[in-house]
Parts: C-alpha cells; structure tokens; sequence
C-alpha cells in the first residue's frame, strides 16, 4: 500500500522530474504561508510504501529565531513530544532498529557509553553489544566494515566521533562505498548510513572543525544531507537508513541541544527535499545546518527594516534539491547562500555554480556567497568567531544586493 | 559464574574487574558478568523476535579475572591484566631464532610426504581440483596472448598461483562469501564461473555482469557470493569483516575468505582488519598469497619481519604458514580453518608461501628487476600443477590421455568464448549512467542527455560498438 500524498509539497522522489512542474500542490503554497500542510511521504524503498505513512504536519519555524509570520504552530494532533536534537536521532534509530533486524550500529564509544553525543545512549542495552559495536580506533577499518556488512545484507549505521575523523575513511567511501553498487553491475547494494558531527564548534580546534561536505560532495554514488531541527534530524536519520543508497548524514556538534516538539506518529523525510523555512519575497536565501539559525537571526533584523526574505534551509546537500531552489529563484530574483564552508570548493561554490547555469536567466544581481574564510579554524575563541558567518553580515549583504 | 557469588562478592568483584581490566563504569563490567544473557550457540538464540538481542560470548575468556593468589609480589594489575615482574632489562628480539616452518603435505617432486597430516581428498574433488588448475593456467595463458594480440585492453595472470586458488576454493563451501584481491579467478572458476562468463568480463559486453564498467579481472558474482574485485589494495580486508561480523549475526554456517598479497599486508586496512576481526570475534580467514613480489618490490623491501604469518600473534590470531604450492597441503589448511573459524568464531590467518611466475599484469615487465632464471626455477621446479599431477595420477585418478584431452578441450572452449565475447555488443550508452544510485537523479539524466546530444552533432567521434 503505497504511501498517500495530500496537498503540500509533492515528493521529490528521485523518478520526479522537477523541470515539469507537474505538481499542482507545490504553486499551492502561498507567498506568506501561514501555516503550510506538508505530507510526510515514504523516500522510496518497497519496504517503505508498505506503510502508509500519511502524517500532516505543520511546517514551523524555531522556537528561538521567531521570525513568526505563523499564528498557529502546533502540531496536528496537538499532542506530541519535546526533545532535543540528538534525542531526536537517537528515536530514528530506535524505531528504525526496532523495525528491521538488520539495521546495526558500528562505532567508537557507541554501545555502552551512548555515543560521544549521546546519540545511541541505551541502544546497547536493548539490542546487544553485537548490534550496537564498539570498535577499535580505525575509521577506514570499520567504514570499510560497515560497507562489507551491507554488501551481505545488513543496514549499518557507520558513526564517526567527529566528521572530521572520517577523512581516514575516505578511501573506504570514494572507492568501496561509492562505486561498488555501479562496478558490480549492480549486483550488490551498499545501504549504509554514515553519520556525525561536524562543522565549527566552540573552540574545538582545527582538527575537530571540518566541514566534510565539501570534500565529499564530488564522490559519485553517495547521497548527502545535513539536518538542523530535531524534526528533519528524525526524519532524515529514518529516510537514510531506509535508502538503498549510502547516505551521509551531516550533524552539527552546536546543534545537539536544539529543542522542539516533534509529532508521535511516525514520519520521514525525503532526502532530496530541502526545507521552505521562510516564504518571501525579496530575496532567497539558501542554507543549511547550524547557518540556518545565523539565517534566521538575521531575517529578524532585516524583517524590521523591511525586507522580505525568503529562508530555504537546502537539507539535501548532495543531489541540489533545484526544484524548490528554482522556483523560489524564480520568484524572488536574488540569490545569497549562506554556510560553513570554506569558500573554495564548498557546498556554496557547487550551488552557486548550479544556480548560475539553470536559472541565470531568472536573476537580477549576481548570486552572492558568504562563506568561512579559507583558513583552518583558530583555537581562540574571538578568532573562531570571525571564521564563521555572522548574522550581521548576512543583514549587510541582503542589503547589499536589493538595492 | 557470577551468579554463584553473593551480592557482596559482586560487588568485590566488580571493583576488581573495574580496576584490572579497566571498566568504566559498573554497567559496563555486568555486561562482561553476563548474568542476563542466555548461554548457548548463537543459532538457537535467534528467535523470531524483531529486537535480537546479540552479544559478544567470548568475552569471558578473554577477560581473565586471575586467580586469588595471594599477595604475590611478582606480579602488578594493569588495565588488561596482570603482569609478572622482571627484574631484568630484556628487549623481545625482533624475530625469532628460527623462521615459523611451514606446511606441507607433498615434496617437490608430488610425493606424499611420510608422516604428513592431511585431509584426505576423494577422486571426485582430486580430480576436479586438478581439471580447474590446469583450466585456470590455459585460461590465463590464452588471455595473455589475447592482449598481446591487441584484443584485450588488460590482463593479470595467476601463473604459479594454481594450488592456493583452487586448492583453498575447493576446501570452501559455496555460502562462504569470497573477497578477492584481484589474482584469484579460480575461486570463481571452481565455483562453476563459465569461460564463457570470464570472457564477457574481460571484453566489457553486454553480457558482463558488471556491466563493462570494470577493466578486464575484475570479476564479481553475487550469485557464486565472489565479491566485485576493487583495484584499491587491501581494502577488501575490512569488507571481509564486516561481512564476518553480518554472518556471525545471522547465525549462518559459513564465513568470509579474503585474499590478499605481500604487498598488500602493508596497507593500513590489513592491520586494522586484522585487529577488528579479533576483537569482534569475527568468523573470517585471512589467506595471503606471500608470492615474493609486489610489482617490482620484493619482500625484504616490504616488511621486515618473518613473512606475515607472525604477525598474527601481535592480533592475537592464530595463524599457519603454508605451502602454497601444494594443492593438498593448501587444501587441509583452508578447510582446518574453516571449521575453527566458524565453529570457534575467530579469524585465522594464513600464509601461503609462492611465487609470482608471470608479471604483475599485461602493463608490467618482470625480467627488469628479477632474473629469467629464477622465473624458469619456479615455474618448472616449484610448479603446483605437475607436483599434484604426480599425486593424482599415483593414486590412479589422471593419466596423459585425460591431459591432452583436456587441455584441447579447454582450449576449444576459451577460442570461442573469446570469438563470441569480441563479437558481442557491447552494453547500452544509459548503462554509464545507471547504478550509481539506485535510480538515476535527475542530474545524471541531464548529463546522459548532454552526452547523447554531443553524439548526435559528432556521431563519426562516437565508437560503433556501443549502441545507444
């Protein structure tokens, strides 16, 4: 029985061709939405649509960086659960594990000792040491583990302590977990969920600083997402464990604390999808994980100086979701992205590369990108500070380019 | 054990087990007490319940207590356990007085060793052993020539390397899954990969099932559980793993075999697989092929200690060192290992001593750094097919007429299957572009289409084989 969608935004499911706009749904969604329906449909996968998954919920917007042009945020039912992010994660996997046997966990620090963020805290002792694996320290020894585990039928959720650690891993995720389903000829899948921390922290140093995305974005064969609220963080962490494909979930380690309440009924996410968090109509702005808050903090500012933003949190990081990036695009005229990462070769610099070749046609000013600088992030707090961008800023260039 | 204790030896004892072996918390040393888990073979603690609870069983032994000597004064708790005293400065010697000997069943000349302890083989699979070493040998001759004829793009032989592939194939069942370096064909060969198949790899048809996507001897069969070989060295280690660790899971009678070369046990995968596979207690055997080159760098340039069967120990794997020129000798060891692997749930390590009689691969000449002569030595001295030629046929198995036979038979079989595989199609343009995920996005259908247009406006740059 096929997931059922009503009304909201039509999937982007990877058969759905975004350039026809055959969705009559999305136009639905009015400039200044008030509160917009969105269906929770099943990312593909056979095992997905046997449930039907039909949950409304209404988009909302964060608790601390109101920008509220909603009058009603709550959820569908009314009831419903606060957590944090990471207890969030931590219920995705649960439900996922709880819901399919071969679903397993491997990392270091996972099993009793919860995970270094307390995502997995208590998976251990319900489903076992074997389940939940504490492993030595070699990342490239158990990615490529996880990657051998999924070839012969399991659904491993690979978690590095900190994304940065996973560049010991990336000959493991370029040459096996990205290229095997294709060089077998298809013949063996590789649905891994490789997950963690990353981005800028506070005073965690250069090492522990890194922003992945940018170093995975060109490998072939993954998919790539970043969460930034505990509901797509769930919703994520289930679509990607549910994916035939390896999928890289992208965390940020500020974020973890973030609190919202999220619905009781089950949901996913789409992972190609990427988030409406603020309608408007002078300009867009795109982003995604920890730069959406800086985002939205800013679009306080700016709605009182009478501008209109319109906030796209991208979500996917790896396809584009040029769907939604589009119309909105074509809408406002302006483009500025906004992220963490170093300005050469990042997430920003692929999109605005994107959006200058489909839509160019579409912009009035050229498409802006406030990005990291292209250091390695500095110890020293004020330092580190300056390394990421500040909501100032962002207020400065939406000046700038709705002149 | 545990349970017999009263609460307050518990406790005692946690603190004790905390302490020696290091736990961080009481949690995490009840766990290793076990008192909630049920004791048996992990194939009847898999119920039909959605949440399996599995664990590790093989902790206990490991985490060894101690007995309660008393204040022995000689010996000092450490993280890990304890420890006796010396009081002498001794440095461990970096190897040891005389090299690990090595196994074998047959001499150089075929015959049975006296004494040797061997699995017995029966005539079926003897025979069948020996058809395939002789099939694979003029399987790669006859592909060698064919890319020095200019018909094949690429190839790598297995000259030298019969008895490990075949012998250690045959010692196998079929549910073991197989992850291969790139020089073991005749594990895929004895699991009943046709020539035919073989061929269709190494040409990239249609009928490839790896889709032409792969350069020629990077086979994979999913059906016969041999893992698509992937170039990268030594990364199949940790794969092999973690698919120990999936059959482990699931309670199967069967393990993960992969190969890898000297070479490759310097990678940093091989270590950390190694030391994973001991700690998870994973069932999986690591056979490297020690064939005495790694393109041009021989082993002393490669490592310093006594082959790699020693360094099994430093993970705490049992190992043995292998002739692995010797079919019977190969045979016994694989199927040993098997069997402990599975039934003990460890990996085991094993070195099978040989040599590389052909170049490293159609793009390597190897008379540029080792002599002919040592070549010529192997080849016709150590040679694995004429020494377990010698035993079949003493037993009465084989004889010149069943040889010649074969071999014109095979060579029949390989000429055609090289005449159909040059002349198939090769697979559709959208098969560049399908399998990276599991439905092509809707970039990789923009850029199949740029392709397609570039065609259409240059079609004499586009190659006439591959249809559209």
């Amino acid at each position: 029985m096929a997931a059922r969608i009503h009304g909201g935004a039509a999937t982007a499911l990877s058969t759905f061709n975004p350039k026809k706009l055959v969705a009559p749904s999305r136009t639905n969604l009015p400039a200044a939405a008030r509160s917009s329906k969105r269906c929770i449909v099943a990312g593909g996968g056979s095992d997905a649509s046997k449930k039907s998954l039909s949950v409304r919920h209404s988009q909302k917007l964060i608790a601390n960086a109101a920008v509220a042009t909603k009058a009603e945020t709550s959820a569908t039912t009314g009831t419903g659960h606060e957590l944090l992010l990471f207890e969030a994660l931590q219920e995705g996997l649960e439900e996922e594990m709880d819901r399919d046997p071969h679903v397993c966990v491997m990392g270091e620090d996972v099993g009793h000792y919860g995970g270094s963020y307390k995502v997995t805290k208590g998976l251990a002792d319900k489903f076992g040491d074997l389940r939940v694996l504490d492993t030595p320290i070699c990342e490239n020894a158990f990615t490529g583990m996880g990657i051998g585990a999924a070839m012969t039928g399991l659904r491993p959720v690979i978690e590095g302590m900190n994304m940065g650690f996973l560049l010991l891993a990336f000959n493991q995720i370029s040459n096996n977990c990205g290229m095997l389903h294709y060089t077998s000829g298809g013949q063996f899948t590789i649905p891994v969920v490789i997950r963690g921390p990353g981005g800028v922290g506070r005073q965690l140093g250069a090492e522990h600083s890194q922003r992945l995305e940018s170093y995975f974005q060109s490998i072939p064969g993954i998919q790539m997402v970043a969460c930034s609220t505990p509901y797509n963080a769930k919703g994520l962490m289930k679509a990607a464990i549910r994916s035939e494909n390896p999928v890289i979930l992208f965390e940020h380690v500020l974020l973890y604390n973030l609190k919202e309440k999220i619905p009781d009924e089950e949901y996913i996410c789409n992972l190609e999808e990427a988030e409406m968090v603020r309608p408007g109509e002078h300009i867009t702005i795109l982003t995604y994980s920890r730069m959406r808050y800086h985002v939205m903090q800013a679009a306080k500012t700016l709605v009182n100086k009478g501008y209109d933003p319109e906030v796209i949190d991208i979500r996917s990081l790896k396809p584009f979701d040029l769907y939604t990036i589009g119309n909105s695009v074509k809408k406002t005229h302006r483009v500025l992205i906004v992220e963490e990462c170093m300005r050469t070769g990042g997430i920003g610099a692929s999109l605005t590369a994107a959006i200058n070749e489909n839509f160019h046609d579409y912009l009035d000013a050229p498409v802006m990108c406030l990005s990291s600088q292209d250091v390695p992030t500095p110890y020293a707090g004020t330092l580190e500070e300056w390394t990421v961008v500040q909501p100032a800023q962002i207020v400065t260039a939406v000046e700038q380019l709705c002149q | 054990m545990a349970q017999h204790l009263k609460s307050s030896s518990k406790s005692i004892l946690l603190n004790i087990l905390r302490h020696n072996i290091g736990f961080s918390s009481p949690s995490h040393a009840s766990r290793h007490l076990r008192h909630n888990l049920p004791h048996g073979p992990l194939s009847t603690r898999l119920a039909p319940n959605l949440i399996t609870r599995y664990c590790n069983t093989m902790v206990d032994t490991l985490s060894s207590i101690g007995s309660h000597e008393d204040t022995n004064s000689q010996v000092m708790d450490f993280p890990g356990g304890k420890v006796a005293f010396t009081p002498e400065i001794h440095f461990i010697s970096e190897s040891n007085e005389e090299r690990v000997p090595c196994y074998r069943v047959l001499d150089d000349n075929g015959q049975q060793l006296t004494n040797s302890q061997f699995v017995p083989v029966s005539k079926e699979i003897a025979v069948k052993m020996y058809s395939d070493m002789v099939t694979l040998q003029m399987m790669d001759n006859i592909f060698y020539e064919a890319q020095r004829q200019g018909r094949l793009s690429f190839y790598a032989t297995a000259f030298g390397e019969e008895a490990i592939n075949i012998a250690s194939a045959a010692a196998l069942s079929p549910d073991d899954v197989i992850f291969p370096q790139y020089r073991e064909p005749g594990v895929l060969l004895w699991r009943g990969f046709t020539l035919q198949e073989f061929a269709n790899q190494c040409f990239g048809n249609k009928s490839d099932y790896g889709k032409g996507r792969q350069m020629p001897v990077h086979y994979g069969s999913n059906k016969l559980n041999y893992f698509t070989v992937s170039a990268t060295i030594a990364t199949q280690l940790p794969n092999a793993v973690g698919a120990a660790y999936s059959l482990k899971m699931d309670g199967k009678d069967a393990c993960a075999v992969t190969f890898f070369g000297d070479g490759g046990s310097s990678e940093g995968d091989f270590h950390a697989a190694l030391n994973f596979a001991a700690v998870m207690e994973a069932p999986v055997l690591f056979i490297c092929r020690n064939n005495g080159w790694a393109i041009s760098t021989p082993t002393s340039d490669q490592f310093r200690s006594d082959g790699v069967v020693v360094k099994g120990r430093a993970y705490g794997i049992r190992s043995i060192r292998v002739d692995g020129n010797d079919a019977l000798a190969m045979y016994s060891a694989v199927h040993e290992a098997r069997e402990m692997a599975i039934r003990e749930r460890r990996p085991i390590l094993i070195e099978a001593l040989t040599y590389r009689v052909g170049h490293h691969s159609t793009s390597d000449d190897s008379t540029r750094y080792r002599s002919a002569d040592e070549i010529e030595w192997w080849n016709k001295a150590r040679n694995p097919l004429s020494r377990f030629r010698t035993w079949v046929e003493s037993n009465g198995w084989w004889s010149d007429e069943t040889e010649s036979d074969l071999r014109s038979r095979i060579k029949k079989e390989m000429l055609e299957a090289i005449r159909v595989a040059e002349k198939t199609e090769k697979p559709n343009l959208n098969h560049m572009f399908s399998d990276v995920y599991d439905v092509p996005p809707l970039n990789l259908r923009e850029q199949e289409l740029l392709v397609r247009q570039a065609i259409k406006s240059h079609p004499l740059d586009y190659p006439s084989d591959v249809p559209l």
